[in-house]
């Protein structure tokens, strides 16, 4: 049985469990669910929000190619992706992902590696805006990120 | 006609998010598409003033800078990504 996974690209909130009651759904095979939330963080005070840009279609392609190499790669039950763009403010939501397997190894590892791969392939683009008020920086892409990939070779 | 589309901060030095150009016969690699474009002014030069940071899709797919963009109709061209 092939497994699709749900890609969505989207300005709006998402709801955690909405999201995982979805996935789960008419699937009794599932013993382990892995969530993972990525936020807007406040740079240690001084950030107000990011601005996310995308590039559409493409950004959609990514994840639903990376979805696709976790759920062959780890034997998942199902997947969900969502990425959000546009203002987003500190403490609100950026990403989700949710991975669904028999067990709890593949589970974790899928949300893992999905993360992994989103940060250095998935074509999103963050831009700082500050409290005071003052024009942001875009973030700088991390060395850091590729050596988390490169562990999956 | 090729469309290029351009995201981020190499969006804002070029100063437009597309453009439809005509690519003279010489430029067959993404390297060579990206020194073309370094040509066309002074704009363009300081978003591609270091290459090897560049990141390019054709059709939406990522490619390496030796890959030839013969047939491409939609070029991306951005910095290394920070989302998640």
């Amino acid at each position: 049985m092939t497994v699709t996974p749900t890609i969505r690209v989207q300005h709006e909130d998402f709801d955690l469990q909405t999201e995982v009651d979805l996935l789960t759904k008419g699937k009794p095979g599932v013993g382990a669910i892995v969530t993972f939330s990525g936020l807007c963080r406040d740079g240690g005070g001084t950030l107000a929000a990011l601005e996310l840009e995308h590039y559409p279609g493409m950004a959609e392609a990514e994840l639903r190619r990376i979805s696709d190499l976790a759920i062959a790669r780890f034997g998942l039950l199902g997947f969900t992706a969502i990425h959000r763009y546009g203002k987003i403010a500190v403490g609100e939501n950026i990403v989700l992902v949710i991975a669904a397997a028999p067990h709890r190894q593949a589970a974790f590892d899928g949300a893992n590696f999905v993360m992994d791969f989103l940060k250095t392939a998935a074509p999103f683009w963050k831009k700082e805006h500050a409290r005071d008020g003052a024009a942001g920086d875009w973030v700088a892409a991390k060395d850091a990120d590729d050596t988390a990939r490169d562990k999956w070779k | 006609m090729t469309r290029l589309v351009y995201f981020a901060w190499v969006r804002e030095r070029i100063g437009k998010g597309e453009e439809e150009i005509d690519l003279p016969s010489s430029v067959v690699t993404v390297t060579d598409l990206l020194n073309h474009l370094k040509t066309l002014g002074e704009e363009y030069e300081t978003a591609l003033q270091y290459p090897e940071v560049i990141r390019v899709a054709l059709d939406m797919e990522h490619v390496e800078h030796d890959e030839s963009i013969s047939g491409a109709r939609e070029i991306g061209i951005f910095p290394p990504m920070t989302g998640g």
